[in-house]
Order: C-alpha cells, then sequence, then structure tokens
C-alpha cells in the first residue's frame, strides 16, 4: 500500500511545537492526516467508527487521553500509544510496579494508602523523601521532604484535599543528583535522541524553565530507555532517567505523550523525531 | 518561513494578532499587548476563542 492513501488520525486538544511538526511531517510522507480535538469526540463502545484506522494520542490531558485511547480501540482502532501504555505511564505507581516486577533499575518507592501511613512509611524509609501525585507531570505538586516535621505538615495538606486519589501517597527515594537528568526519546524501539536538562532548582522539568542539552546516546542509556519504554508497551516515549552518585543509571519516569521541543532543538538537524514518529505512525497504519 | 497573511483582534484588548499562513486549528497564540492565551478555533475564516485554563492532568 501506498503512504499516499493512508489516512491518519492525530488526537489533540491542544496544536503545539509537537503535534505542528508530526502533523507537517506526516503531510509530507503524503498521508491524510485528520486532527481529532477530544473535546468534541464521542465513540460507540463496539463502533462503527468512521474516522481513521491509525491514530496517534496526543492529547495533553491524560484522562480524556486514556479514555479516548480505550474508547477508540474499542471501536478497533489502533491508537499509538495504546490506551494499556497510557495507563501505566501516566500513573506514577503503575509505572513503578511495573519497572520493578520486570528489574528494570528505579528508585525505591512506597505506596502508602493515607497520608497517616505515608508518615509511619516515611519513617522507615528515612529523609529527605520525594512525595508525587500518581497522576501529573511537569513536575507539579511534586514535594520534597527533608524531615519528620515538614513531611506531616504537606501530608496533612493532602489529607485536605477532596479527591480520594489525592489521599493515596507515593514515596521515593531521593536520588542524590546533580543538576540534571537525562531524557531519552525511544520511538519503534529505538533510541532517537537523548537531552540533559539541567535546571538550579530541584525539579529538572523543561516546563518549569530547565535547559536541555544534547546528551551522548551510549548504548547502556540507550538500552536502558528502551528496555524501560518495552515494559511499559509504549512505542512512543520519553524516558527520564538519573544517575546514581555511584554512576548507575536509575529510571523515574517513561512519558506516553512526550514533548520533544527541547530535544529536537538541541540536536538540529541531525535528527527529525517529528518524522521517526511520522514513519512509526506509517508503518503502523500499513501494518 | 511562514508569511503573515492576514490579522485578526484580540479578544480582550483588541491588539492585532498576526496570523501566519501555517497557523492551525488548536494552536495557542499570545496576544502581544495583554498577554492573554488565545485558542485557533477556526482558520478559515480566522476566528479566535479564549483558550482553556491548564487543567491539573496536564502534561506529558
Amino acid at each position: 500500500m501506498s503512504s499516499a492513501a493512508l489516512r491518519l488520525g492525530v488526537l489533540a486538544s491542544r496544536v503545539r511545537f509537537e503535534e505542528k511538526a508530526v502533523l507537517e511531517a506526516l503531510e509530507r510522507r503524503g498521508a491524510v492526516c485528520e486532527q481529532i480535538d477530544p473535546r468534541a469526540l464521542s465513540v460507540r463502545a463496539g463502533g462503527p467508527w468512521a474516522g481513521p484506522r491509525t491514530v496517534l494520542n496526543r492529547e495533553i490531558g491524560h484522562y480524556r487521553a486514556l479514555y479516548a485511547a480505550g474508547a477508540l480501540e474499542s471501536a478497533g482502532v489502533t491508537v499509538l500509544n495504546s490506551a494499556a501504555a497510557t495507563s501505566l505511564c501516566g500513573d506514577k505507581w503503575q509505572t513503578s510496579a511495573a519497572l520493578v516486577a520486570q528489574g528494570v533499575p528505579t528508585p525505591e518507592t512506597v505506596l502508602a494508602l493515607t497520608p497517616e501511613a505515608a508518615l509511619e512509611a516515611l519513617e522507615q524509609f528515612g529523609y529527605p523523601a520525594v512525595l508525587k501525585p500518581l497522576v501529573g507531570s511537569w513536575g507539579r505538586l511534586v514535594t520534597r521532604v527533608t524531615d519528620a516535621a515538614m513531611a506531616a505538615a504537606v501530608l496533612e495538606h493532602l489529607a485536605a484535599l477532596p479527591s480520594p486519589q489525592s489521599h493515596i501517597v507515593y514515596v521515593q527515594r531521593e536520588v542524590p543528583k546533580p543538576d540534571r537528568d537525562i531524557r531519552v526519546l525511544v520511538v519503534g524501539g529505538r533510541a532517537v535522541g537523548a537531552t540533559y536538562r539541567r535546571s538550579d532548582q530541584w525539579r529538572t522539568n523543561v516546563a518549569r524553565g530547565a535547559v536541555s542539552e544534547r546528551c551522548p546516546l551510549d548504548a547502556d542509556l540507550a538500552g536502558l530507555a528502551v528496555r524501560a519504554a518495552e515494559t511499559l508497551g509504549a512505542l512512543i516515549a520519553g524516558v527520564d532517567l538519573l544517575q546514581e552518585p555511584d554512576g548507575r543509571l536509575t529510571v523515574l519516569e517513561v512519558n506516553d505523550r512526550v514533548e520533544f521541543r527541547g530535544l529536537q532543538q538541541s540536536h538540529g538537524t541531525d535528527i527529525d523525531v517529528a518524522d521517526s514518529i511520522a514513519a512509526l505512525l506509517t508503518k503502523e497504519a500499513q501494518a | 518561513m511562514p508569511n503573515t497573511l492576514v490579522a485578526t483582534e484580540c479578544l480582550e484588548c483588541d491588539a492585532v494578532i498576526p496570523w501566519e499562513s501555517d497557523t492551525r486549528v488548536g494552536e495557542i497564540v499570545e496576544c502581544p499587548e495583554c498577554r492573554i492565551e488565545l485558542e485557533v478555533e477556526s482558520v478559515d475564516p480566522p476566528q479566535l476563542i479564549v483558550a482553556p485554563e491548564v487543567e491539573e492532568d496536564w502534561g506529558e
């Protein structure tokens, strides 16, 4: 089948650098692209579905992305990443549990089912530690606690939040790190590029002002990132890693609707992330 | 480089918003004067709405 005949969908309510770049790359490849806004989307369980049979999920909201993927799959659509991968990647506990189950190195993590249980767990776990919301991105509400008094105050605030999910506390050992973490972009089982994300804050999210610099992609780094992405079933993934003081790499999280503007800019014309994604989507549609 | 083809007005302050030839539905443009974020609702004809606020589960 010629790619010129392909009809592909890109699910996105907000068109950022990444969505625009992928849409342009798909069009350069001759695909007929349909931009699907999930805010106007409804899908009957089991179909029928008159839209594209292969859809790239770039929705910015986690829950809309997760349920849109599941609904489209129910109607027989191939979604990249799959609903299962979005479910695993979008929930920090599910990510940690899956990485641990497959022996992928990741910082020690405890799940406490109430804020009170979290305080007791922290006594066993030690300080400093990091508390993270189960769902969320861009470093939002990620909190470094350095002693019991601080932890008690933060947990009291968590207990007062209205959502029951907020009362389930994800606690992670803090990895002492230099002022940077590493982001590896994986597409179709291949690491296409890596960046250091540097910040003078302890959270090194680009959304918080961290700067991306090109990182050499050696076999260890590439291999671990690909393994982490495969563990979570993510064909397109931004794998975030840290280097322990002894040099070992550890996987922090895997992003299933990865932002790659900083990584692309740090590589210039040496790589084309959007075209790698477009090539994968085209291949999946032809399979 | 994309060309500025037409311009439209900010919904808040009436400032002129430049409109480039490769603008797509769903893009966010920032008003150069009042800095409000506006979402492109339609390209032809050019139409903007106030962009939604960031939600708790937004991210990557």
